[in-house]
């Protein structure tokens, strides 16, 4: 919502010299954020030009430029060389004859850009036509201002080559810009700006003067029929509660809006129309209720409010043709024919046109949730809609319309009915009972009780003493009818707090006295973090978004449960519609974005939630939110949200080893990734045991561990990549991969680790080599060496892995250095040779190997 | 000179006891000192440790001229026995000092000749495999919740995928609320499966408050999502982190106490904050707070030839949003409003990384390079 200075002066009291950035401050201070300043840092010459001529000159670089001569009046050229002015115009909205807006060579634009006649294009171009965005009017930039489409043909032709463009579009005053949250509906308009001001101000006595203080005639006879009939209110709320009608008869439909108020619709953004548009646009800016204007001549009946009907449509203002919902509250004539969608947008049969002389102005008071549904249910946020839907102060209607109808006699002439309408059904609001020393306890600054009740007064809140007048600590406080927000005492605490000054509160540091650090989950998973970078793997991160035929590429089974994926309605984009049930359906992007920036070497990994439905996605239900729901209700709740375990996901590529002055580097395989999974086991202290498995996507068939943990229980799984899961996903060849499950690592991890006692006696060594057949698993010969050689047994190495000539085909020999260790004594040969020959025994029977 | 040398001039003489120990030419004094002189030169002739240990033999070995004088000693009547003893013993010695002196500094040579041979260029790469680093939105994430643990906070969490009703209407963020129609929500297929990808960590505060009895105090760090594509600004999946405390008696003078040392831990003890008013569906009275800028110091370049580029000129730096939570979302917690009090805030932690640490855009941090994240290595 903007503010121009001098509009804000005619409200309050504004101090001679304030400055827009001043007015912004104080605005800041009672909690409306500033957005923008517009205006007041241009000086001239900005001037109202005619284009007399242009030559199209198409440029080298694709661009085609316009050389113009403009009529710019007494200015510029005409002055030192007595000719017109001469411009380069790189835009291409406007015609010879158009006034346009011409910013001349001496000249100071928003941001300092000091103009000057320079050389472009192949010729000397004296100032520039501006558009919007150049002189700080809007933020459009598609083209240059033509000022008959600015402000209308009306007035464009009062316009003069040579006048002053700064003074005609309000440039020279400053207008400030601030954010309105959406519990103040009341400022969206000047009138509650110009409250918050002067609340600002210290709200000094006399030192604010309402736009709407204006004396209204009472509902009478003759006035516009008008029923309210709402059969179908929303959550028991009238979609209309009060409608004021008034008639302004035989408007010179001729005459334009004065200057002054097409320079501050321009100032605040918006576009002069006609007088009657103008007049109801500018009504809404000084006190906030949207009007509408309507050709009296084209209505034939009263006018009906009541829902939509199914089959209903309205073509609407800005000729969209709108199917009609039941839910929609509509303006009907005669309760037929829709005329506007309420508080939304009006129709286009009714609009008031260049011929309108009679105006019906509707100042209408529209339930918030109505408007609000109306208004998304058709993607059109009106100036309207948007105060609606933020609640609208159901006291000023009439005022509006006074205001308006005031604003069409004096300036176009005509007169008003003495007929009034106004249905209001609108109660007043109670009154709350306040605790004056809940606004302290609250905010935590020891507010007196006349600081409390002086500030809800100068709130607009009327504020009684309680009933009974023997309780000094309680007040009723009955808010302003602009104030829907203002209902319990957080509200009222808020506003105190507010007025007095935020920074007047406190700091205080708040002092757990239990807390019991971090939970075990979450230093764990620090240390799975922590083991994989330490292990030479890079952090990443990557959005969780993947396309429907990931699940193919990653050759994934038809009925494994990664195809169970949840998917979004409204996905960013219609390839990616599903969310990712394994992190590595989302790292091989991140894989492939580094190797297409010239990596080759690339090694990262992915800790993060994926989602696992494990089924269609059932409906989650909506409770109450009055009070706690129901033990069931939230079980409920709970168990509808879809499992989302946590994993992380490695990738590599290239050379896990470089190669260097020691020699070649070693290119990163499917041990690593085995590797990388044991080193985050054993970061968590946590036993894990390693087997082929043979068919578990996206994995090489040959190439892919299952990790479990001792009780069986998947962890996860590393390896190589399917070579076509590498080629379908366009990876380097080779890619290898490891995914696994976090949370059964930190679950395995959280009983603390018990210290074995170990033997500080001198150990035996024995090797041993087996002869076994080539598909028998490393991980058996280890795990029979290591039942059969006794409790005394220390570790088991493989040290050699040997195929080839010397042994028979179809087999391998694994050499394996055991280390043997008593408790209590130096172990003898034969004790060694006999738990040696014990394990070589185990190993025999359980996977045939024979000692070489 | 060699032994050879040396026992020419003191030939072999048989025993007799009745010759005085002058006239036993190997027991003369003259050709004893000639002996030690002989072995000092040789020992200080030689070079290296193999000389030395040549010289040791010929001068100090058992066919050395001292030792074949030593012999004669036994041959001498007993009068004669002590001097010629005591002259031999003392030349013996000199000469064993003489060997032990040189042995020492040959030694001493030899150790430091091989430091110098054993000398390597240590500037050649010695990281055979690069480092690996941790994502610096993780550590960020993770120093915030560090100090908040550090104050006796503790750490809550939920899922991603949350019902709307936990991520809006517990907040009081109605199906019609205007506040609703702000954020960009991802709606799970179908639209009515009350499913969402939660648009802030706020759920989690919902989950902790039907979960925990007050006092409450609890911080929580997470993934969020919204409808926006990504730019130098936005992107559809980021992160924030929210507090929340709920105990009895908690004011707006606690929460601002908690955002100062928010703050502080994030951008330095020099920093403080300014709080106005500001409008969140979950939280009345509600906060917004800025501050002061840590590049600038709460200068104010705006409109100067140079505006700070960390807060853009005004001096301070907007922090986010936070409030007393809500009386309506305490009583739909199970919470009773008139017991307790709480408050929340929260910030975006890629905002808190931009600043921090100068990030510039948002694509560096979504994008997955891994030149960005090695730039923070293990911590930060």
């Amino acid at each position: 919502m903007r503010l121009p200075l001098s509009w804000l002066a005619e409200y309050t009291d504004l101090a001679p010299g304030t400055r827009g950035a001043d007015v912004a401050a104080s605005l800041v201070r009672v909690g409306l954020e500033e957005e923008d300043l517009h205006g007041g840092d241009i000086t001239g010459p900005l001037v109202v030009g005619r284009v007399l001529s242009f030559e199209l000159e198409p440029q080298k670089n694709g661009k085609t430029i316009r050389w113009c001569t403009v009529d710019v009046g007494q200015n510029g050229q005409m002055l030192t060389e007595g000719k017109h002015q001469e411009i380069v115009c790189g835009a291409h909205n406007f015609e010879v004859g158009d006034l346009v807006v011409c910013v001349l060579p001496g000249a100071v634009l928003p941001g300092g850009f000091v103009i000057s006649a320079r050389k472009t294009y192949g010729h000397v171009s004296n100032g520039m036509i501006c558009a919007e965005d150049e002189i700080g009017l809007g933020e459009d930039h598609e083209g240059i201002i033509v000022l008959s489409r600015l402000l209308g043909e009306e007035k464009a032709a009062t316009l003069q080559p040579g006048d002053d463009a700064i003074a005609l579009l309000g440039l020279g005053e400053e207008t400030v810009e601030t954010n309105v949250t959406p519990d103040r509906g009341y400022c969206f308009s000047v009138r509650g700006l110009a409250r918050e001001y002067w609340h600002a101000q210290g709200s000094p006595e006399g030192g604010y003067r309402d736009p709407a203080d204006v004396v209204t005639p009472p509902a009478g006879v003759g006035g516009y029929a008008v029923e309210l009939k709402d059969d179908s209110p929303i959550e028991g709320n009238d979609g209309c509660d009060r409608y004021v009608a008034r008639i302004v008869r035989g408007i010179d439909p001729t005459r334009p809006s004065p200057a002054w108020m097409t320079k501050r619709l321009t100032q605040m953004g918006m576009r002069p129309i006609s007088l009657a548009v103008d007049v109801t646009n500018y009504v809404m800016l000084a006190v906030g209720q949207p009007l509408h204007a309507f050709d009296v001549e084209r209505l034939s009946g009263s006018i009906v409010v009541r829902r939509a009907r199914a089959g209903e449509s309205l073509t609407t203002l800005d000729d969209v043709e709108r199917t009609l919902h039941a839910d929609d509250l509509l303006i009907t004539d005669g309760g037929e024919r829709p005329l506007a969608i309420a508080g939304v947008m009006g129709g286009a049969s009714s609009e008031v046109s260049e011929t309108t002389t009679d105006v019906l102005i509707e100042a209408a008071h529209f339930d918030p949730t109505t408007v609000a549904r109306s208004s998304r249910r058709h993607r059109l946020i009106t100036e309207a809609s948007k105060r609606f839907e933020r609640g609208v102060d159901p006291k000023v209607t009439a005022a509006a319309a006074q205001l308006a109808v005031d604003l069409l006699v004096a300036h176009g002439g005509g007169t008003v009915d003495a007929g009034v309408t106004d249905v209001d059904r609108t109660t007043d609001r109670t009154a709350y009972l306040l605790d004056v020393t809940e606004p302290a306890r609250i905010v935590g600054v020891d507010y007196p009780r006349e600081r409390v009740v002086r500030i809800l007064r100068d709130l607009g809140c009327v504020v009684e003493e309680s009933r009974d007048g023997a309780d000094d600590t309680h007040v009723l406080v009955t808010p302003p009818s602009w104030r829907p927000d203002l209902v319990d005492a957080p509200d009222y605490a808020e506003e105190v707090a507010r007025i007095d000054g935020y920074n007047n509160i406190p700091s205080i540091t708040p002092t757990p006295s239990d807390g019991r650090g971090l939970t075990h989950a979450r230093k764990a998973r620090r240390v799975v973090a922590d083991a994989l970078a330490g292990a030479g793997l890079t952090e990443v991160l990557s959005y969780p978004f993947v396309s429907e035929d990931l699940a193919d590429h990653l050759m994934l089974p038809a009925d494994d449960d990664r195809r169970n994926a949840v998917r979004l309605a409204n996905p960013l984009s219609e390839e990616r519609p599903l969310l990712r049930t394994s992190i590595l359906a989302t790292l091989v992007d991140t894989l492939r974005r580094n190797v297409a920036r010239g990596r080759k070497d690339v090694a990262i990994y992915e800790l993060g939630l994926v989602f696992r439905p494990g089924g269609p996605v059932g409906t989650a239900p909506v409770p109450g939110v009055a009070a706690r729901p129901d033990a069931e209700t939230l079980e409920r709740l709970y168990a509808a949200v879809p499992a989302q375990p946590r994993r992380a996901g490695i990738l590599a590529t290239g050379q896990a080893e470089q190669a260097g002055w020691w020699g070649p580097g070693r290119p990163a395989d499917w041990s690593d990734m085995v590797a990388a999974v044991e080193t985050v086991a054993a970061a968590l202290a946590v036993p894990v045991a390693v087997a082929n498995d043979p068919a578990h996507a996206p994995w090489h068939p040959g190439r892919c561990a299952r990790i479990t943990l001792v009780d069986g229980t998947l962890v996860g799984h590393a390896g190589e990549l399917h070579p076509k899961v590498v080629a379908a996903l366009d990876l380097p060849a080779r890619t290898v991969a490891a995914e696994f499950d976090v949370d059964v690592l930190v679950a395995a991890s959280a009983e603390p680790v018990q210290a074995r006692p170990f033997s500080t006696f001198p150990p035996a060594l024995t090797d041993i080599a087996l002869l076994v057949g080539s598909d028998v698993a490393a991980a058996d010969v280890e795990a029979a060496l290591r039942s059969g050689a006794g409790e005394w047994l220390e570790t088991v190495v493989l040290f050699d892995v040997y195929e080839g000539e010397r042994i028979e085909a179809g087999h391998r020999s694994l050499a394996y250095r055991l280390t043997f260790r008593a408790p209590d004594r130096t172990l003898t040969t034969d004790e060694v040779n006999r738990f040696r020959d014990a394990a070589v025994a185990a190993a025999a029977s359980a996977t045939g190997a024979v000692q070489r | 000179m060699n032994p050879s040398e040396s026992s020419e001039r003191t030939p072999m003489s048989g025993p007799n006891t009745n010759y005085d120990p002058v006239e036993v030419s190997a027991l003369d004094p003259a050709n004893i000192d000639g002996a030690v002189q002989d072995a000092l030169s040789a020992i200080a002739a030689a070079a290296s440790l193999d000389e030395l240990k040549a010289v040791r033999i010929a001068h100090q070995g058992e066919k050395s001229p001292l030792a074949l004088a030593n012999r004669e000693i036994g041959a001498l009547p007993p009068s004669a026995k002590a001097e010629a003893g005591k002259r031999v013993g003392h030349a013996r010695g000199r000469v064993g000092q003489a060997v032990t002196a040189r042995q020492t500094e040959l030694e001493a040579e030899r150790d430091a000749r091989i430091l110098v041979d054993e000398r390597v260029d240590v500037t050649v790469p010695a990281l055979r495999r690069e480092p690996g680093s941790r994502h610096p939105i993780e550590l960020v994430a993770q120093r915030l919740v560090d100090a908040f643990v550090g104050m006796g906070w503790e750490v809550a969490e939920g899922p991603e995928l949350e019902s709307e009703w936990l991520n809006f209407d517990a907040l009081n963020l109605g199906p019609d609320h205007p506040a609703r129609q702000m954020q960009d929500t991802f709606f799970l297929d179908p639209v009515d499966s009350g499913l969402v990808l939660r648009t802030q960590t706020s759920p989690v505060q919902i989950r902790t408050m039907l979960e925990q009895e007050p006092p409450i105090y609890v911080v929580a760090p997470g993934k969020v999502f919204r409808t926006d594509d990504l730019d130098a600004t936005h992107t559809p999946v980021f992160h924030q982190i929210e507090c929340l405390a709920i105990d009895k008696g908690l004011t707006m003078a606690h929460l601002r106490g908690a955002l100062d040392a928010f703050v502080r831990i994030m951008f330095g003890e020099e920093t403080r904050t300014r709080v106005r008013a500001n409008y969140f569906p979950f939280t009345e009275p509600s906060m917004e707070t800025d501050f002061l800028c840590f590049a600038c110091h709460g200068e104010e370049t705006w409109g100067t030839a140079e505006p700070c580029r960390t807060c853009g000129g005004s001096g301070w730096i907007e922090l986010g949003g936070s409030g007393m939570v809500n009386r309506k979302v305490l009583r739909t917690c199970g919470i009773d409003p008139e017991v307790y009090s709480g408050f929340a805030f929260g910030l975006g932690i890629e905002r808190a990384l931009q600043l921090r640490h100068g990030v510039r855009g948002m694509h560096e941090i979504v994008e997955g390079d891994v030149r960005f994240s090695q730039q923070f290595g293990m911590g930060v």
